[in-house]
């Protein structure tokens, strides 16, 4: 049912060119397929959309990376995803497919059931995501039980397994031991293990290393890419640092104020991006061996949810925007392998054409909003 | 884990000689235990004889060495008003303070814990409003109003409760139990409702505020996330971790109404060490003071140290040596 395979110290640097096959414009086998999401506030003065019209599909053994800005929407999709939207804000738009099945709009109890058993969400702080009353021994084994038919003793046993797994030496040792006796490396490893507990297809894994050491980060995606090869488990992984991205995605979704501006393979993306924004972020990075801690400012701030301009979110920033930037919200277009939502790409950014065939749908997308 | 504890025990001993110290200077220096035990018609011979025989007139510390030596003998002398060993008075009172503590702390417990997590998880809800409200008042209304307006429906009204004293007990030993009877369970029935309101009113604001603290922490989020049902996100995960400041208060609590359960003993007509110590102060009656005095700070003491324990069982992070 399960091997212990150990991942870690494995370098996974220079993997990245042979994986060819998992870079594909659109995986094999979806595992999770996101379709024309839209996220909402609902607020005293009305509805604010935070996240409009995102879609993309997750393949498995796959790494997604997401990048953009903070504010963008990363942790808000990726919320959504896990169907862990916290009130005010809802899905008002799109649909969400786990394995073919739509996840988004199922009663609370099953996709409570969903949680953990198929999809597996990993946060920020490790320090912090572990209840600190409680050994680390005692989570998983509880984890476990709510989605497997095990009994206390085989729980118990798989745990230790997955212990191993994540690289925690001395399973048997530390099984008894509480959060607060782990550093934080070993506790986003434990985190890992509470969310690969019952093997699930998807994890949603938000800026996982980012509260780490450097030297440890390298350790825990390592590990995650390990998941992902090994396994098969689809990862989309939430991001601002491009470091990391270069380090272990296969394919790279940007978020800019809401919307995925460009998504493709992690060498298109990274050399020779196609939006603007892209473009922009990328032309301010040395060298992609060089981590940078946030994404740079490109002159400007990212408009938040409720203040975005019309048209293309990017214009009032955008070296290349024209009158037809302000007024249509571009759709996405494929361009190479990629994906991206850019008139440049599609007719141009002066003119505005009123038989574009987008056009439609972005206009009663606008005055839906 | 282990010097923490004799860290604790240290300073339990330093909180007794403090005490001590005050129960020594209120029984030898405010009461006059030659003019009580011989009156005021006695010589001066007879007074100086019994001043030597009690060991008066020797230097403050050595009547405080010996003073401590008898108290912790359980010997706090003899009780000016009842003429009995003070020791005696107080253990004959203090199983029924004990008791109506006990019973009110549990009531208070089991009904405040379960409401106070109710308002945490829909904070919003009309239940939790009305309970909100509830709690305020029961925060706010004096003590002996809810003892009177009790009286009032179930004794004067509707005959259903005795207004007074423990009903029948059952002597266990030196303990003295009412909750072995009928009568007995009844009487403690409306003195326990007016210790327990304003504790239910308290820990119910307290786990609420506490506990809706707590579920917005990252592990609860993180719990939600391993798909852990609701039951257990609450229970196991967000309860448990909003009840080390519940366990400090409640201690605390327990402390306090068993020394000074006062209003409410004299409400009932409760034989409790609050009407004890009422009497006492009466008939200026320092032995028993004293004693009584003695008694509280132990008592509160040993709460802390138990407070401090439980502390240490729940929270793993404050056993590291
Ligand atoms: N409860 C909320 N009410 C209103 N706005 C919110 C709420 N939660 C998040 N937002 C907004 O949604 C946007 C996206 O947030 P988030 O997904 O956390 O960004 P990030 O890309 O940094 O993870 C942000 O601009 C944030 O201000
Ligand atoms: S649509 Fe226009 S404003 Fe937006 S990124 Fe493309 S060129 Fe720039
Ligand atoms: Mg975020």
């Amino acid at each position: 049912m399960h091997h212990a395979v150990r991942f870690c110290g494995k370098s996974v640097k220079g993997q990245i060119a042979g994986q060819g096959g998992a870079a594909r414009m659109t995986p094999r086998n979806n595992a999770l397929a996101v379709q024309d999401l839209s996220i909402v506030f609902d607020t005293r003065r009305g509805t604010v959309t935070a996240i409009e019209a995102v879609s993309f599909i997750l393949g498995s053994g796959e790494v997604l990376g997401i990048v953009g800005e903070s504010g963008a929407g990363k942790s808000l999709t990726g919320n959504a995803l896990i169907g862990l939207l916290q009130a005010p804000g809802r899905i008002s738009q799109g649909e969400i497919r786990l394995g073919g099945q739509r996840i988004d709009n199922v009663a609370a109890d099953v996709q409570r059931r969903l949680r953990g058993k198929r999809i597996g969400a990993i946060f920020q702080d490790p320090l912090t995501s572990l209840d600190p009353l409680m050994t680390i021994g005692g989570q998983l084994v509880e984890t476990i039980r709510t989605h497997l038919p095990l009994s206390a003793a085989s729980a118990r046993v798989r745990a230790m397994e997955l212990l191993a797994e994540v690289g925690i030496a001395d399973p048997g040792a530390r099984f008894d031991q509480y959060p607060h006796q782990f550093s934080g490396g070993m506790r986003q490893r434990i985190v890992i293990a509470l969310a690969i507990a019952a093997e699930p297809e998807v994890i949603i894994a938000d800026e996982p290393t980012t509260a780490l050491d450097v030297s440890i980060q390298a350790q825990i995606l390592a590990l995650l890419r390990g998941l992902a090869r090994q396994r098969g488990t689809a990862i989309m992984l939430v991001t601002h640092d491009m470091g990391v991205i270069a380090e272990i995605a296969d394919r790279v979704g940007v978020m800019y104020a809401g919307r995925l501006v460009e998504i493709g393979p992690v060498a298109e993306v990274l050399h020779s991006a196609h939006h603007p924004y892209t473009a922009g972020l990328m032309g301010l990075i040395p060298s992609l061996s060089r981590r940078v801690e946030r994404l740079p400012q490109i002159s400007g701030n990212m408009p938040r949810p409720g203040e975005w301009p019309g048209g293309c979110s990017f214009h009032p920033r955008c070296p290349k925007a024209g009158p037809r930037c302000t007024i249509e919200v571009p759709a996405p277009v494929a361009v190479s392998d990629s994906m991206v939502a850019c008139h440049l790409f599609s007719g141009g950014t002066s003119v505005v054409s009123g038989d574009l065939p987008t056009k439609e749908a972005i206009s009663t997308r606008e005055t839906a909003s | 884990m282990f010097s923490l504890i004799l860290r604790r025990l240290g300073s339990v001993l330093l909180v007794m000689l403090v005490v001590a110290g005050l129960s020594f200077l209120i029984f030898n220096y405010l009461g006059d235990p030659v003019n009580n035990i011989l009156g005021v018609n006695a010589t001066i011979e007879e007074r100086e004889e019994l001043r030597r025989t009690l060991g008066l007139d020797q230097p403050s510390h050595i009547q405080f060495w010996h003073f401590l030596q008898r108290a912790v003998a359980g010997d706090f002398g003899i009780s000016y008003r009842n003429r009995i060993p003070v020791i005696e008075l107080i253990l004959s009172r203090l199983p029924a303070t004990v008791e109506l503590v006990f019973c009110a702390t549990i009531v208070a417990l089991s009904i405040g814990i379960p409401m106070g997590v109710y308002c945490a998880l829909r904070p919003k809800g009309l239940i939790s409003r009305i309970l909100q409200m509830i709690s305020l008042v029961g925060i706010s209304i004096p003590q002996f109003l809810i003892g009177m307006l009790l009286i009032l429906i179930f004794s004067v009204e509707l005959r259903w409760l005795s207004a007074f004293g423990r009903g029948e007990v059952v002597q266990l030993g030196w303990w003295s139990t009412g909750l072995l009877t009928h009568s007995g369970r009844m009487a403690l029935i409306m003195p326990v409702i007016t210790l327990a309101v304003f504790q239910i009113s308290m820990i119910m604001r307290l786990v609420q505020g506490e506990m809706q603290e707590v579920m917005r922490a990252d592990f609860i989020k993180f719990a939600r996330a391993r798909g852990l049902t609701d039951r257990s996100v609450h229970l196991r995960h967000a309860l448990r971790n909003s009840l080390l400041p519940v366990v400090t208060v409640v201690g605390m609590q327990i402390g306090s109404l068993i020394a000074f359960a006062i209003v409410c003993e004299a409400v009932f007509q409760w034989p409790g060490l609050g009407l004890l110590i009422l009497q006492a102060i009466e008939f200026a009656d320092f032995p028993v003071m004293a004693a009584y005095l003695a008694l509280v700070g132990f008592g509160f003491a040993m709460i802390n140290l138990t407070v401090d324990m439980t502390y240490l069982f729940i929270d793993p992070r404050m056993r590291r040596k």
